[in-house]
């Protein structure tokens, strides 16, 4: 166990330089929630901690007068609950993001630790997928835009090159006729990991046809995972018992989950179709209501 | 490595502190600071003996740095009671014997401080769920909720 540095960089060069610079490994602190068990479990022995708060682009939560959201990488779940509209425009990645850890977790966790830390059963990761958010990652090249589906490789691993880390993400404005919903199943009311996540978002016309979707499952893989197959079993049709039955096929076909304590893999691939069905009608009464 | 020297408030009063990175704020309070009423029940965010407020938010002092707490405002049960006069929330929880073995009544009443000062007036679920993060074995929880609702029927000026 080596003694660790830690810095408190104020701008997002300086953290670049610091992750790139260091000669050990390097972690990002945000929330921490995850950084620190780990720390204290002596899963990570890092030589350089860097503290990404202390930079304005990490920390604020902002919407655009296109109506997308730039949302801080270190923004917590508790903060992002206060902005006056973010939760009624796209209340799937709210609520994803409510569902993580308790009162005093959420003051801390944000979107930017939920998705580094790389968990096939973050909840954040499949509402942020489906709602086709996008990464915006500094590093020794300079700056890059990804989507938030191709930062998971595997199980606590990221695509992310060295020196590099996520500033912020974009989510785009909330389109006339969408919705999003996220759901998971846990054992219990809170506050476990999820045996099955789904996020789901979609637009729906005039006439209640949707017209575009993305379905995204969690704990059901390495990573979490974005279903295209899923999307095209209900983009055109209303969301009937056809369409729900066949989104949820294409959900079961894309699963390929683990047997844990938390449950097997018959189970986990069964609930991922009926949690798609039922994301995808709150989605659409949530775009019908608007 | 030379220590972080951090400057912070911790009750309203300015405290500077040495900590090395690997000392969360649990571990300063508790070792450096002599502010021994956070508890450590688990060091890993999931039973909240540790709560206190920074920067105005509920947070596990297990899960926070000392480091990061320079140029914050860290609140801690030893700021709840002013003087020898309890908080309304400490006498309730006394009186309505919310507490056994006493090791998560600190968490305890820092979140539901903080809960009240948010929200005046919460349904039992709200408090319910407000607290979820606090684990306590003795009580059953339902002496606490009790208390937390007693005490906020008491300071909004209803009777009880």
């Amino acid at each position: 166990m080596q003694s660790v540095q830690f810095e408190a960089p104020g701008t997002v060069e300086q953290a670049v330089a610091l992750l790139a610079g260091a000669t050990g490994d390097a972690r990002v602190l945000a929330g921490g929630t995850d950084l620190l068990v780990q720390l204290r479990s002596h899963m990570v022995d890092p030589a350089l901690v860097v503290d990404i708060k202390h930079i304005e682009e990490t920390r604020t939560l902002v919407r655009n007068a296109d109506g997308s959201y730039t949302i801080g990488s270190a923004v917590a779940g508790a903060e992002a609950h206060e902005h006056d509209r973010f939760a009624a425009e796209w209340p799937g990645v709210m609520e994803s993001w409510d569902l993580i850890g308790s009162t005093q977790i959420q003051g801390r966790a944000s979107l930017g630790g939920n998705l580094c830390n790389a968990s096939p059963a973050a909840d954040s990761v499949p509402a942020m997928i489906a709602a086709g958010m996008t990464a915006n990652i500094a590093g020794p090249g300079g700056r890059r835009t990804v989507p938030v589906e191709d930062i998971p490789v595997a199980p606590g691993r990221t695509s992310l090159a060295n020196g590099e880390f996520v500033v912020s993400f974009n989510l785009p404005a909330r389109p006339a006729g969408g919705g999003d919903a996220y759901l998971r199943l846990i054992p219990r009311t809170e506050m476990d990991i999820a045996v099955v996540g789904c996020g789901v978002a979609l637009v729906l016309d005039a006439g209640g046809i949707v017209t575009s979707a993305r379905v995204s499952l969690g704990a059901v893989a390495p990573t979490v995972l974005l279903v295209e197959d899923a999307a095209r079993a209900i983009v055109g049709t209303r969301l009937d018992d056809d369409a729900l039955a066949a989104l949820d096929a294409a959900c079961q076909a894309a699963c390929s989950p683990i047997n844990d304590k938390r449950g097997t893999i018959v189970y986990r691939t069964q609930v991922a179709g009926v949690l798609a069905r039922r994301a995808a009608r709150i989605a659409a009464e949530r775009a019908g209501s608007r | 490595m030379a220590k972080h020297h951090v400057t912070t408030t911790i009750n309203g009063e300015p405290v500077e502190f040495l900590c090395s990175t690997r000392q969360t704020l649990l571990d300063v309070l508790r070792d450096e600071l002599n502010l021994t009423g956070s508890k450590e029940g688990c060091a890993s965010g999931d039973c909240g003996a540790c709560s206190v407020m920074l920067d105005g938010r509920l947070v596990c002092s297990c899960l926070v740095l000392g480091a990061e707490a320079e140029g914050k405002s860290v609140e801690t049960i030893e700021g709840m009671a002013e003087g020898d006069r309890l908080h309304p929330l400490q006498q309730n929880f006394l009186e309505d014997a919310a507490l056994q073995c006493g090791i998560c009544t600190p968490g305890f009443l820092v979140a539901a401080k903080a809960l009240l000062e948010r929200n005046p007036d919460p349904t039992e679920t709200e408090v319910r769920y407000w607290l979820a993060g606090n684990l306590c074995r003795c009580t059953g929880y339902d002496k606490i909720i009790r208390a937390v609702m007693r005490t906020a029927a008491e300071v909004r000026g209803e009777a009880s």
